[in-house]
């Protein structure tokens, strides 16, 4: 009876464990998907589309995952085979820069305007 | 003087959004890759059209030869319009042209092979579709200029036309 209840609880333990690793990976994937465009229908993700080109994407994601890539690793992969607009998300390098720090420099500039005028009406 | 440098700055910063947007709306919002990136033909296997066995790609490529790959499909009309080019550039010595076949029915792939000829000294399967992501391609028909060392050195997206076919061929010379 003893051997029974052990052999059980091993067999939920490793059950448990595989769902669980599958779940990981369905996170990761749909957190990937979610940040890829879909170059044929460009407003949406790759998610959400049902094209052709999204249904092929999701199945390099779903095999890249089960090679054991990572998920900057599969971003690098579609980033060399389709540019950098494939990804939701932007990289900073030199054609993002201003895209970054301009909301940056915009947020330091107005802050300097307020900091001057509040001085000013102190006085 | 301050009032005509704070015109001066709105008139600035109001040119500067009227040039944005007057290119914005000049230029087209589709966006499509790169194509003149040289870049590595990708390694993968594939399905051999008629021996229905898997093939290394550095058993399909050989050095010191172009390659055109070329996806198309039975059921996509631009891949009939570009045929006849293919059947032309086929003739030439100094290129191979393969076929990466893009998710297709096998019998409509034939016939489509049979009615209007075979330009390819090997046609590929592309049951999925990954294999042409592998390329970099993103639709059908898409066409791919490969080098004498492996290398992708042109991209044509949509289906070529007799300046591209010239194109190629002064290319390959």
């Amino acid at each position: 009876m003893k051997i029974l209840k052990i052999f059980i609880l091993l067999f939920l333990v490793t059950n448990f464990s595989e769902l669980r690793s599958d779940e990981i990976n369905d996170v990761l994937k749909n957190k990937i998907l979610k940040n890829i465009r879909c170059l044929i229908c460009q407003g949406q993700s790759v998610y959400d589309s049902e094209s052709e080109f999204a249904s092929s994407i999701k199945l390099i994601v779903d095999r890249k995952i089960n090679e054991g890539l990572k998920e900057k690793q599969i971003y690098e992969f579609l980033r060399e085979k389709y540019g950098n607009w494939v990804i939701f998300d932007p990289q900073l390098n030199k054609n993002t820069y201003v895209l970054w720090l301009l909301p940056l420099l915009l947020f330091l500039f107005g802050g300097a305007i307020i900091y001057k005028k509040t001085i000013s009406s102190k006085k | 003087m301050k009032n005509k440098f704070s015109l001066f700055i709105v008139i600035i910063f109001l040119s500067f959004c009227f040039v944005i947007f007057y290119k914005g709306l000049n230029t087209p919002n589709n966006y499509t890759p790169k194509v003149n990136e040289k870049k590595n033909i990708p390694t993968f296997k594939a399905k051999d059209f008629y021996s229905d066995n898997y093939i290394n790609s550095d058993k399909i490529f050989e050095e010191s030869t172009f390659y055109i790959v070329n996806i198309w499909a039975s059921w996509c009309v631009p891949c009939r319009a570009e045929h006849p080019l293919l059947m032309q550039l086929s003739k030439n010595q100094s290129i191979k042209l393969i076929g990466l076949n893009y998710r297709d029915n096998f019998n409509n792939a034939k016939k489509f092979i049979d009615d209007f000829g075979n330009p390819y000294s090997r046609i590929l399967i592309d049951k999925d579709g990954t294999l042409g992501v592998e390329f970099g391609a993103y639709g059908v028909p898409e066409t791919f200029l490969i080098d004498r060392k492996k290398f992708i050195i042109k991209k044509f997206v949509g289906p070529i036309n007799q300046e591209i076919v010239n194109e190629i061929k002064s290319i390959i010379k």
